[in-house]
């Protein structure tokens, strides 16, 4: 799998490109400002790209700002957004642009390896990652969800966070079946229709959560 | 005799200077040559009163100049000049001193040219000391005037503080997001990874750990680094005396560190005071060529007057650096002062002077 890296941490850097490839995923590009890094995307066109929020020279959004630009030139371009702090007006921008394939998460997931690569794994298949702040912060938000059972809440946010039935039933330690019941009730609830495409199902439960 | 002579030189121009103005104001409704003839007016006769000043100001009685600051993007000889001139009360107290202080003038320099003649050459002083009391009833600013420019001053100092406040936690806010942030999230991914190559691969799995640990090092380093740039803490122990005298053994120069403080300033002042002298040494050590330096510390008639000279090649341009320009800001917040002086060949001294009370020692909340 090819990726694009932009960090412009030098060390940051070297760990990521070090750890993807410790995982068989092979590092075409990775560049460490904010001008180089949407050439680098389209002339790639990796299969998903790692970004920084925050790059040179001007140190605000510029890899956010990029990420977009290169998802408006080249719809569904799989991206994974990471930052020291998140936010949802980040989030939010990011899934605006259509089609699956976005992330966005705290730098600090990096060290749940396993996890994270994961992560770049289904982002790069069209799925999506986020960070679990971001979802405390969108459910924090929302009245109606007090319909929900607190079980059905957790599920609901590990759902918006990206994961597949089975990782949630792990996670969970429930069955595969329950979790599929939890989700069917949540739908319900909710009155949104019910859907077996896992990304697009997580993208409408992250567009009501986010209205 | 010659002082005597001087003072009715002058005194006698000021006659001709009253003249001239009360015929350019007579001509104000003139166009063009009206409002332009008052502005030259003005000009000549604040040149008149400003040598007034600085005359009063030599024998010790001291007479700041009163004036409005001066419109921003106006003309001279325009309408927004003019009505600058006008406004300002102290214009008219000038005129109005022209004649009082003429006469004064005369009298007082014959008397002084009279004295030596009677053996009195000793009252000299007095009379000249009488004659700049007399001006500074006139030329200095009124109790209104003084507060107008007070507030003035105030308001500059207050947007430099808040400007110098914004930049100093962008500052802090840019380190920590791009230094022990970081170090930490490459610290996690480390050991993230050795976790992972532990069964698999053990000698590589050590060898990401004895990185972590570095990295770990570093990120202790770098925070440690950010913490006495924000508030050194050896600042919060030992006061500023203290902490400028574990400054100067940081220093790749020998500083001597002389004085102590009775007791301690309030925080904001003595932190201050402290990236002051921080400022200084570092400027010093960075462009004097200097072999060795010292800082002296005190604190009398309610102000704290630190002075930091070098044996330094001398020369230094206070226009040149944003450095010194930083600190009198910095200062300013605190009514504190900056003053330099750096003949070619050295050395140079550079006096701090902020006004402030020192609490004691023993009652230092701790």
């Amino acid at each position: 799998m090819r990726v694009v890296i932009a960090e412009d941490h030098a060390l940051l850097r070297y760990g990521l490109i070090r750890l993807l490839q410790a995982f068989d995923f092979e590092v075409v590009a990775a560049v460490d400002n904010g001008p180089a890094l949407l050439p680098a995307l389209l002339e790639h066109k990796p299969d998903v790209a790692v970004i920084d929020v925050r790059l040179p020279p001007t140190f605000t959004d510029e890899g956010l700002q990029a990420a977009i630009a290169a998802r408006t030139e080249i719809p569904g371009l799989p991206i994974l957004m990471l930052s020291q702090h998140v936010q949802t007006l980040y989030a939010r921008e990011l899934l605006s642009t259509p089609h699956g394939g976005v992330g966005y998460l705290l730098k600090d997931r990096v060290s749940n390896v396993d996890e994270f690569v994961e992560s770049v794994r289904r982002i790069a298949a069209g799925g999506t990652a986020m960070d679990h702040e971001v979802i405390a912060q969108l459910l924090a938000r929302r009245e109606p969800l007090a319909v929900l059972t607190p079980r059905e809440r957790e599920v609901l946010g590990e759902m918006a966070e990206g994961r597949s039935n089975a990782a949630i039933a792990a996670k969970l330690r429930i069955t595969e079946k329950a979790v599929s019941k939890h989700i069917n009730n949540i739908l319900t609830k909710l009155d949104m229709p019910p859907s077996d495409d896992d990304n697009r199902r997580v993208l409408a439960v992250l567009a009501y959560l986010d209205a | 005799m010659l002082d005597g002579s001087t003072t009715i030189g002058l005194a006698a121009t000021n006659i001709p200077l009253l003249l001239l103005s009360v015929l350019a104001l007579g001509l104000t409704p003139v166009p063009y040559l009206g409002l332009a003839l008052v502005l030259w007016t003005t000009k000549l006769v604040r040149l008149r009163t400003d040598l007034e000043r600085r005359r009063a100001s030599r024998t010790g009685v001291l007479v700041p100049r009163p004036y409005h600051p001066a419109p921003q993007r106006a003309i001279p000889g325009g309408w927004r000049y003019f009505r600058w001139t006008v406004t300002d009360a102290a214009t008219w107290r000038d005129l109005a001193w022209l004649v009082p202080g003429a006469i004064v003038g005369l009298g007082l320099g014959t008397i002084t040219i009279l004295l030596p003649l009677y053996g009195l050459a000793a009252l000299a002083l007095p009379v000249r000391r009488f004659d700049a009391h007399f001006a500074r009833l006139f030329l200095a600013p009124t109790r209104s005037a003084d507060l107008r420019l007070r507030v003035t001053q105030l308001t500059v100092t207050r947007a430099d503080t808040v400007d110098a406040q914004a930049a100093e936690l962008r500052r802090i806010e840019r380190d920590l997001h791009d230094g022990v942030q970081a170090r930490l999230v490459s610290l996690s991914m480390v050991i993230g990874l050795a976790d992972k190559l532990m069964d698999r691969n053990p000698a590589e799995a050590h060898k990401l750990l004895a990185e972590a640990r570095e990295s770990s090092g570093a990120a202790l380093v770098e925070l440690r680094h950010l913490v006495r740039g924000i508030h050194p803490p050896v600042l919060a122990e030992r006061g500023l005396g203290g902490a400028v005298r574990a400054l100067a053994l940081s220093l790749p120069v020998p500083i001597v560190v002389e004085g102590d403080l009775p007791g301690r300033p309030d925080a904001p002042v003595e932190s201050a005071a402290y990236f002051a002298v921080a400022e200084v040494l570092t400027n010093l050590i960075r462009h004097s060529r200097s072999r060795t330096g010292s800082v002296s510390l005190r604190h009398a008639d309610r102000a704290l007057t630190i002075v930091v000279s070098d044996d330094g090649a001398g020369g230094a341009d206070p226009a040149g650096g944003t450095g010194l320009l930083g600190i009198e800001r910095r200062l300013a917040a605190f009514d504190g002062t900056i003053a330099l002086s750096s003949p070619p060949g050295g050395p140079t001294v550079i006096t701090m002077e902020v006004p402030c009370a020192l609490s004691s020692p023993r009652t230092m909340p701790s």
